[in-house]
């Protein structure tokens, strides 16, 4: 199971202090708790998208590519990928990237963002907010794993035999999580391509994220990727954290109370009663996060938020050593426990290539000379193999489950 | 046969209220009409004043704390609905409308309701059909022909506002909402949230094994 952080990258005035930090301090911050992050032994560091004040990360790859030079083993992932306001033809090539400059520590998470104003601000149209995410995932779905794409939808222009480069490192496509609030029309999604689905489980009670996990499981088996327990689900969570219970909560309170996204509502005895919020000693954290596998079933990442609402630095550096010294060791071992063999660990680059081609050599794409004949030669790469013929256009059925060739992860 | 869900809810601020007291004079009147049709009627009533942080909350928040979500769930799953406010500044009480806000748009579709507010004077008394009515009609409810306006006049004598008193109307308008309780199974239908309106392989426009 994998564990990590993920940031939704505001910068909010410390209400403790009143002062707000710059952006560039808050950019130069995120990468030092990136890199924490990796050194107290967590799994994964997922950051968020976004394009107005005062957030700072417009542009997920740039900062997470920069990550992935300092880092060796952290997995990088998004919180989330705005798939309503992106060019999928734009989100398949920068991602690729990143996988080849990150060795294959990059994933991403799908959603379609809760600000309004942005669908404009990229010549969108927010009331298409969902048939947009859905017509633009499946074009990056192809995109990722056919080299010459004829397209047409109704939201960009059509596409004539175009290829997305780089390929996916070694013809892999990076892993993709679709995450979602309260929609279940992205649980659908996520289980009809056989992807992870993940709530975000901060801002809903327990009960409802635990209704959209099975509605989730359910329709992965019922889209031919396994059995329900195998479907991939990760979850968030929020946590502060002292040495004793007190600390924490007085800590926290005025973070708490002020926060730009639950502030001057609930007090936070009522928002942790009423959601997965944990504000407590590492113990009361464990138990806490141990408690999500009876509602959700074994999951595969657990990302927590620690990084928000004008925390300083020096105090999110300390949730990631309370977290990776006392909290994930202890989550490992007991999440480990009466974990059934058959329910697979959160995929990871090396496991999807293994997946794909056992103890073959995986496809290095090398491209021949570009004569503007991708169409009549059959492929601009020098192998023959054009496509992948699992998830070819079929008929007038399209996409993993219309062709169920067993599971197609 | 099952009994009647009736939902009462009442957005009157204090206590002792007039608002809740026209709400149960209603709830009263609409029982005893069904009964007279020999249809058995549960009523349960809400108060918004009690719920006042929790409604502020998930206008916040975008969710309902516990205490709520049963109001919700109650009106979302009635047979009928007793909406009662008062009028302030010519419309609804604000928290009544904060109410209607956090109720899911699909919630009160065909729900039957008899509308009721309370004021001051009887000149506010059309508050209840260029305000509340079109909010109901809005989300697909069905209100009843007629909406009773209290004024604290109408609880002087019985004469009220000398062309119907107000048992009259309240009469009345119990009666038009039970005929339509009558014929409603509301409450038998299951309502699914997370219920998809298509199945997935037709949002992407094929056909996809569905």
């Amino acid at each position: 199971m994998q564990f990590g952080i993920f940031t939704v990258s505001d910068i909010t005035q410390d209400p403790t202090t009143g002062r707000t930090p710059t952006e560039a301090e808050r950019i130069q911050a995120t990468v030092t708790i990136a890199k924490h992050a990796e050194e107290v032994g967590l799994d994964v560091f997922a950051l968020g998208e976004h394009h107005n004040p005062p957030f700072w990360s417009s542009s997920p790859t740039t900062t997470l590519a920069y990550i992935a030079g300092q880092t060796s083993t952290l997995q990088l992932s998004t919180a989330t990928t705005l798939i309503t306001t992106n060019d999928p033809v734009k989100i398949a090539e920068d991602y690729a990237m990143l996988q080849h400059v990150s060795g294959g520590r990059a994933d991403l998470m799908l959603g379609r963002g809760n600000t309004g104003p942005v669908y404009p601000w990229f010549g969108k149209d927010i009331r298409q907010g969902l048939p947009l995410a859905v017509e633009n995932y499946e074009l990056l779905h192809r995109l990722w794993r056919e080299d010459v794409v004829d397209w047409s939808g109704k939201f960009r222009t059509p596409l004539q035999g175009f290829t997305s480069t780089p390929r996916p490192l070694d013809g892999v496509p990076p892993f993709v999580w679709h995450g979602s609030i309260r929609t279940p029309e992205v649980a659908e999604q996520a289980a009809f391509y056989g992807d992870g689905f993940f709530a975000n489980h901060i801002f809903w009670p327990a009960s409802h994220t635990q209704r959209m996990i099975a509605l989730y499981r359910q329709r992965f088996e019922h889209h031919g990727h396994g059995t329900a327990a195998q479907a991939i689900v990760g979850l968030g969570g929020q946590v502060f954290m002292r040495k004793n219970s007190q600390d924490a909560v007085r800590d926290f309170r005025p973070y708490f109370d002020n926060a730009p996204v639950y502030g001057h509502g609930p007090s936070l005895e009522e928002f942790t009663q009423q959601t997965p919020l944990t504000v407590g000693s590492p113990q009361e954290v464990i138990d806490r996060t141990l408690g999500f596998r009876d509602y959700v079933g074994d999951y595969q990442r657990q990302l927590f938020l620690v990084d928000h609402a004008g925390l300083p630095l020096k105090t999110v550096l300390e949730q990631l050593d309370l977290l990776g010294g006392e909290v994930v060791p202890v989550l490992r071992e007991e999440f480990a426990k009466n974990r059934p063999a058959d329910v697979p660990d959160a995929p990871t680059h090396a496991s999807l290539v293994r997946a794909k081609y056992g103890d073959a050599s995986p496809r290095q794409a090398t491209p021949n000379a570009n004569r503007g004949d991708n169409l009549t030669v059959g492929s601009p790469y020098q192998d023959t193999v054009a496509s992948d013929p699992a998830t070819t256009q079929t008929g007038s059925a399209f996409g993993p489950a219309a062709t169920r060739q067993g599971v197609a992860r | 046969m099952t009994a009647k869900q009736i939902v009462v809810v009442s957005a009157g601020l204090s206590t002792p209220s007039s608002t809740r007291q026209l709400a149960d004079r209603l709830a009263a009147d609409a029982v005893a009409a069904l009964a007279e049709r020999g249809v058995e009627a549960e009523v349960r009533t809400f108060e918004l004043r009690e719920l006042a942080h929790d409604i502020t909350n998930n206008l916040l928040l975008g969710f309902a704390p516990p205490k709520l979500e049963e109001a919700l769930d109650a009106v979302a799953s009635a047979d009928g609905l007793i909406a009662v406010t008062p009028i302030f500044t010519t419309s609804y009480a604000g928290l009544f409308k904060s109410f209607i806000d956090v109720i899911d748009p699909q919630a009160l579709t065909d729900l039957p309701v008899l509308i009721g507010a309370t004021g001051g004077t009887p000149r506010h008394s059309l508050a209840i059909d260029y305000a509340i009515r079109p909010l109901f009609t809005y989300l697909h409810a069905v209100p009843v022909t007629t909406g009773v306006f209290a004024a604290t006049s109408d609880w002087g004598g019985a004469e009220g506002d000398g062309v119907r008193s107000l048992p009259d109307r309240v009469f009345r308008g119990a009666k038009e909402f039970a005929d339509l309780v009558e014929r409603t199974d509301r409450s038998q239908l299951v309502n699914d949230p997370f219920q998809l309106d298509r199945p997935f392989g037709h949002l992407i426009g094929g056909l996809a094994g569905e």
